[in-house]
């Protein structure tokens, strides 16, 4: 199976040595959690408490507010201190419940109880999943049960789960697998029955053979299931290179995986999904990768929504000194954060640490049109063009080359000779767009 | 010889015939009135109207489309002999509008929650938490207004604030919708006084991060004329319908209210005293 693979990419170091070899160890309960409303890609949900409040764990506390939205759950029971604006890892200031946990942790009524998932149907399923507030875990956060609802017309034929962890440092993905095959695998059951699909692929890296061995002997007993090795380059677990790597698919510009009839998932969302439709037990912790040579001991954390970075890192054993950046995710897509008092949501895959000799200061140069970022990036857009496009802020042109394609790996950057802060101004470029169409409509 | 002669000679009476008909047939009548207008308005292109560019409000006002005083940056001077091409009355005196950046916290009196290390641009830096500033509703000092800017009006002071030179200043509107944080404003030229921020946080949380933003105390609403100055959520907003006298800005226990005139030039003296001290 070689030669798993996609246009363009980059060879980034990937540090996993770091983690990759520890064990989940579990979060002792903070004294405070900071559980944000604004989660999931998609319309913010409706905040339902106030100060002072007293929540039980796995008690709604944030309703959806559309179709493209979830629900919020208090990870722990105990009374709401303070709901205000605090920094959200992805990098804005959202509103949050501040929770101080009792010490009980007691479920609300009728959670944490064993289902009977085989007379379920399609809908129960889906229904669970959405209650459970289950958003993409890879980093994306979009609604799970959204990906679950094709519109008429589309089927479904290949289910895709998403091992592939590309981003540099990160292991919570390989970890999970390691010590959680067959839950992963009833997790994706439980997606492939609700689109009826046959066909299962597991999807990883090269660099992860114990975890291709494991899930190897796991699928061994599934009808359909599959798993593929791939090739190791950055961005391998992007969702349009793995469909194209795995099945020779194209997703339209501008499309969804469901357009060449294929979903796909992460694994921590097949594990999230398996204790929602299993237990009926909500979205409240996730794994964690806490690395980086900023603290003594990197570790992957199973820890609850709303711990904050703070909390996780002295579990680690506190930031070295000289450490410059914190960033939430990995350092290819990661949101470098300014306060510790950022909270971990659903969507936090690891918190990387660098210290002061791993960051460059980058002063940016003129583009010298060498072509590395056209070679580099997977979406085969043409980012130096873009990028000038953008510095005169000729929006309509840079929307004309296909901007909003997008997928801001970072591939461009990475190899930029220029140092040229590329994905920012793609950035900027998407928000003006939305800006201007939001005008014209 | 003669042949090529007369050959040339009847093909040059042959195409000019088609070109004389060609002219006659395709014409197209252009209302004089436009490019009379055109040569009127201001010529910036500078798209303030909301029109591409001054010959395409020329063409709207002859439609009909546009007001005769349409043309921001044009004084009342460029209104009035528009409306004579037009054969309209100009309605009333209109103000001149020049605009305001509503923030005077620079680096020396606001703090920052974390330094940036990113594109020069404030609509770029905002994507990322808001920008630098602790005070979300702060001036970034990347200068996109004045990038913006088609008469050169606004400057970036070195101690990161932009500030608007009312002479320069045509009121076209660009700099407004280009910030990001919409802290700039259009205001009536004659009106002096200011309420210089933004912030809708309570003023225990401004105090914390910025020396000379509004905390909401209300003074200044208790001492200017019924009306003149609200309170918006913690924010004291002038309304510039009526005239507030001078001495209001002398309540103000943050400074956060200046009189225009007077600001400038301290502004612009304290520049270049620090310019003067780099020096040595």
């Amino acid at each position: 199976m070689s030669g798993r693979h996609f246009f363009g990419g980059v060879h980034p170091e990937y540090h996993k040595e770091m983690t990759a070899g520890k064990a989940i160890e579990a979060m002792p309960m903070p004294e405070k959690l900071v559980v944000h409303f604004a989660q999931n890609i998609g319309s913010m949900p409706t905040p339902l408490v106030k100060r002072g409040d007293q929540v039980k764990k796995g008690q709604v506390i944030a309703e959806a507010s559309g179709f493209v939205s979830v629900p919020v759950h208090a990870p722990t029971s105990g009374k709401v201190e303070a709901v205000d604006m605090f920094p959200n890892p992805v990098g804005a200031e959202t509103l949050a419940a501040v929770i101080a946990p009792d010490g009980e942790d007691a479920w609300a009524e009728g959670l944490n109880v064993e289902q009977d998932t085989d007379s379920m149907n399609g809908d129960q399923i889906k229904g669970l999943i959405r209650d459970a507030g289950l958003v993409g875990m890879g980093g994306a956060t979009f609604p799970t049960h959204v990906k679950l609802s094709p519109p008429e017309g589309k089927s479904i034929d290949t289910l895709i789960l998403n091992g592939a962890e590309c981003e540099p440092y990160l292991t919570a993905d390989h970890r999970l697998m390691l010590e959680h095959p067959a839950e992963i695998l009833e997790g994706a059951s439980f997606f492939a029955r609700v689109l009826d699909v046959k066909r299962v692929i597991v999807a990883i890296e090269k660099n992860k053979p114990d975890a291709i061995e494991k899930m190897k002997k796991a699928v061994e007993v599934k009808e359909g299931y599959s798993v593929e090795a791939l090739d190791v380059v950055y961005p391998q677990g992007a969702e349009k290179q793995l469909i194209f790597a795995l099945t020779g698919r194209r997703v339209p510009a501008g499309g969804l995986p469901m357009d060449v009839n294929v979903l796909v998932q992460n694994v921590g969302t097949a594990f999230a999904a398996y204790e929602a439709v299993r237990f009926k037990r909500p979205l409240l912790e996730r794994v964690v990768t806490v690395t980086g040579n900023g603290v003594a001991e990197p570790k992957n954390i199973r820890a609850r929504i709303g711990t904050r970075f703070e909390d996780m890192i002295d579990r680690c054993g506190g930031l070295a000194e000289d450490t410059v950046k914190v960033i939430s995710g990995g350092p290819m897509m990661g949101v470098a954060q300014y306060s510790l008092d950022a909270a971990v949501t659903k969507g936090t895959s690891g918190i990387v640490t660098l210290r002061k000799d791993e960051v460059v200061q980058f002063v940016s140069d003129p583009c010298i049109r060498c072509g590395r970022c056209v070679e580099a990036c997977p979406m085969r857009l043409n980012p130096s063009a873009l990028s000038i496009f953008i510095e005169m802020c000729h929006f309509e042109d840079a929307a004309e080359y296909h901007v909003t394609d997008c997928i801001e790996c970072g591939s461009c950057a990475y190899v930029c000779p220029s140092q040229r802060p590329l994905v920012h101004h793609f950035r900027r470029a998407k928000a003006e767009i939305r800006k201007m169409s939001r005008k014209a409509g | 010889m003669s042949t090529a002669v007369i050959v040339l000679a009847v093909l040059a009476f042959v195409l000019g015939l088609g070109l004389a008909v060609a002219a006659r047939i395709f014409a197209v009548n252009v209302d004089p009135r436009i490019e009379k207008i055109t040569e009127i308005l201001p010529g910036a292109n500078c798209g303030g109207c909301g029109y591409a560019g001054c010959s395409d409000l020329a063409k709207a006002i002859v439609e009909g489309k546009a007001g005769v005083d349409a043309c921001p940056v044009g004084s009342a001077e460029v209104a009035e002999k528009i409306a004579k091409i037009m054969g309209v009355e100009l309605s009333g005196d209109k103000v001149r509008k020049v605009a305001i950046v509503l923030c005077s916290g620079d680096d020396q009196v606001a703090s920052k929650k974390f330094y940036y290390n990113g594109i020069e641009d404030c609509a770029s830096a905002a994507l990322i938490f808001g920008g630098d500033k602790s005070c979300k509703y702060g001036c970034l000092g990347l200068g996109t207004c004045a990038d913006v800017c088609p008469f050169d009006a606004i400057d970036m002071l070195p101690s990161g604030l932009a500030r608007v030179d009312p002479e320069r200043c045509t009121g076209c509107g660009k700099c407004v919708d280009a910030c990001p944080k919409g802290i700039i404003k259009l205001v009536p030229i004659d009106r002096k006084v200011h309420v210089l921020c933004s912030s809708h946080d309570k003023g225990g949380k401004v105090r914390k991060i910025c020396k000379v933003g509004c905390i909401g105390c209300q003074k200044c609403a208790k001492e200017a004329p019924e009306g003149a100055i609200t309170m918006e959520e913690n924010l004291a907003v002038v309304n510039y319908d009526i005239e507030i006298p001078e001495s209001v800005a002398g309540v103000c226990p943050t400074h956060t209210i200046v009189i225009r005139g007077e600001h400038l030039e301290e502004v612009e003296a304290s520049e270049e005293a620090k310019a003067a001290g780099g020096a040595v």
